[in-house]
């Protein structure tokens, strides 16, 4: 019965099961083909010593410690700036503009520009704007900022599809309850556009500590430990880049490289979803 | 914002009530020349009304005949509307509230609002009732904990919940839910409630035990309830209003004792509306 329900004699209706599930297959198989690679040739690299060493040779040999920092920290300062300007702004788009406004209308359609904008260019402009304008030089600083630039249009456009998606009911009944605009915003709609922020979130994480193009130009290229937020860095993505085209004999500490640098994202997004579905939810349920 | 006095003494409502419910109706809102279009759209036009203050007063009528655009102007809901225009003048106990200077979140404390579908927030059962309590002045946990319990008593929830007050508001029956909304505007010891088909997305079984709770708020607050239901405002109204649309617009046609109305219509449109040949 099943059988005769899924594959219909209509061959119009099989073309188009066969190309529906082979599209999904031919998606599934790229994704499980790009990490079979990468675990089959960088797996033998991973180990404390990897994950805590400092590169020698040019990262020939030895570990991808300092490189960890730098991503981290420059993924630090660029959620440190997104987070609260992509909040607020989306908070301003979805509750305090309305659609047809002219305002609002323009401040969409740039954000929406600014989201396809090529890295390199927002690369560029961050070396003209914070290493040379601001005189931050090529510094973590310098790549955190300029990854929050590219970040912030993503972030604020599903963040305010997150305060749509929460039903305007809500709002009404906050209202006729008597309550003010700022707190059912803090306290009902905020909770409620949570799953959407995180969607954001780890999308624009994703971009940014995959990076390369925007940080070559700004967060620069030395290998060494970070001492402060005005060093140089050199993130993950850059690392990769540079064992597999600049250094001869780089290959294997490359797979190592970006093996973590997908664990990572792996593990970014894993805690989203379960923060989103799990934690967050049932904490705000329950408050 | 600041903090409203009567919940810091003993809230009126939670008094006994020496007068009968309802026996010598004296005006509590009085409605005049009121109209109200969205945008170019006249959603209703002239509505000139008085509600009496203690009694159910049911606003009935067919679908679109602005019955809940009018019920939306008592609270000043229609203020969310960007597009809505409201003209005319509504006095409730000697107060324009229509007036710009009118202070809203004031009035809607004063007014509470039960809308169609059971609209608890996602949060606890004890916060969804907390939470408006909070924002309005009230910090004390004890006195809190007593509003909680005498409001979910007041709807009969207190009995099923009690032991789970922490649980999410939206794990409750849809009945229950409604009911719990109820419980969230006696809370903050209002008035005069709003009601807005408050039965029609509930089972019969559920609807019937809404019903019979407004039945028992009768006096204690003034009531004005929009229903589909005919026989259901037969049961439970003091006074009906009978909207109609008249040019795409809604009007009030009769206004009067719910008896009068429903038995002894003047107008034939109500005639025939209340003995179900037209609507």
């Amino acid at each position: 019965m099943a059988e005769t329900l899924s594959r219909s004699q209509n061959p119009r209706e099989r073309l188009a099961f066969v190309l529906v599930w082979g599209a999904a297959a031919v998606v599934t198989a790229t994704f499980c083909w790009l990490l079979g690679d990468i675990l089959w040739h960088g797996l033998s690299r991973l180990s404390w010593t990897f994950l805590t060493a400092p590169p020698e040779s040019a990262g020939r040999r030895g570990g991808i410690g300092p490189i960890l920092v730098s991503t981290f920290l420059i993924l630090g300062v660029c959620l440190a700036v997104s987070l609260p300007i992509g909040v607020g702004t989306a908070i301003l788009l979805a509750e305090f503009t309305s659609d047809q406004g002219l305002f609002g209308r323009m401040t969409r359609r740039s954000l929406d520009v600014l989201a396809g904008v090529p890295s390199i260019v927002f690369g560029l402009f961050g070396n003209a704007f914070f290493c040379k304008m601001l005189g931050l030089g090529f510094s973590i600083l310098s790549g955190g900022l300029t990854l929050a630039c590219m970040v912030l249009p993503i972030l604020i456009r599903s963040t305010e599809e997150g305060f749509r998606a929460v039903p305007a009911n809500y709002r009404i009944s906050a209202a006729a309850l008597g309550l003010s605009r700022t707190t059912t915003l803090v306290h009902l709609l905020l909770p409620a556009a949570v799953p959407g922020l995180l969607v954001g979130l780890v999308l624009g994480v994703g971009r940014a500590i995959a990076e390369t193009a925007a940080l070559i130009f700004t967060s620069g290229y030395v290998d060494r430990m970070p001492e402060s937020l005005l060093d140089s860095g050199r993130a993950l993505s850059i690392h990769i880049f540079d064992l597999s085209m600049n250094v001869s004999g780089g290959d294997a500490n490359a797979y190592g490289s970006a093996l973590v640098l997908v664990v990572l994202l792996l593990l970014i997004n894993g805690a989203a979803s379960w923060l989103a579905t799990y934690g967050l939810h049932r904490k705000i349920a329950t408050i | 914002m600041t903090p409203l006095k009567p919940l810091a003494e003993p809230c009126p409502q939670y008094l006994p009530n020496d007068e009968p419910a309802c026996r010598k109706p004296h005006p509590f809102v009085d409605v005049d020349r009121l109209s109200l279009h969205y945008g170019a759209k006249l959603a209703f036009q002239d509505v000139t009304l008085s509600i009496s203050k203690g009694c159910i007063t049911a606003l009935v009528g067919p679908s679109g005949c602005g019955k809940t655009s009018f019920l939306t102007c008592l609270n000043r809901l229609t203020d969310l509307i960007p597009t809505c225009l409201v003209s005319g003048r509504i006095m409730i106990d000697k107060l324009d509230i229509l007036a710009p200077q009118t202070d809203v979140i004031r009035l809607r404390r004063r007014i509470g609002m039960i809308f169609q579908k059971p609209n608890p927030f996602p949060l606890s059962i004890r916060r969804n009732l907390e939470f408006p309590l909070r924002e309005h002045g009230v910090r004390d946990r004890t006195q809190l904990g007593s509003a909680i319990e005498t409001s979910l008593r007041d709807v009969g929830l207190w009995d099923e919940v009690k032991d789970r007050l922490d649980s999410p508001a939206l794990a409750l029956s849809g009945g229950q839910q409604q009911r719990l909304c109820i419980a969230r505007s006696l809370a903050l010891a209002p008035e005069m409630l709003l009601m807005d088909e408050p039965c029609s997305a509930l089972d019969p079984i559920s609807g019937g035990i809404v019903e019979d709770l407004i039945v028992r708020l009768r006096g204690r607050y003034t009531i004005v309830i929009v229903t589909h239901n005919l026989a259901q405002a037969r049961r439970i109204a003091d006074h009906a209003a009978l909207f109609w649309v008249h040019n795409e617009a809604g009007r009030l046609i009769e206004t009067g004792p719910a008896k009068q109305i429903f038995e002894e219509p003047h107008d034939p449109l109500t005639a025939a509306y209340v003995s179900g040949m037209r609507g």
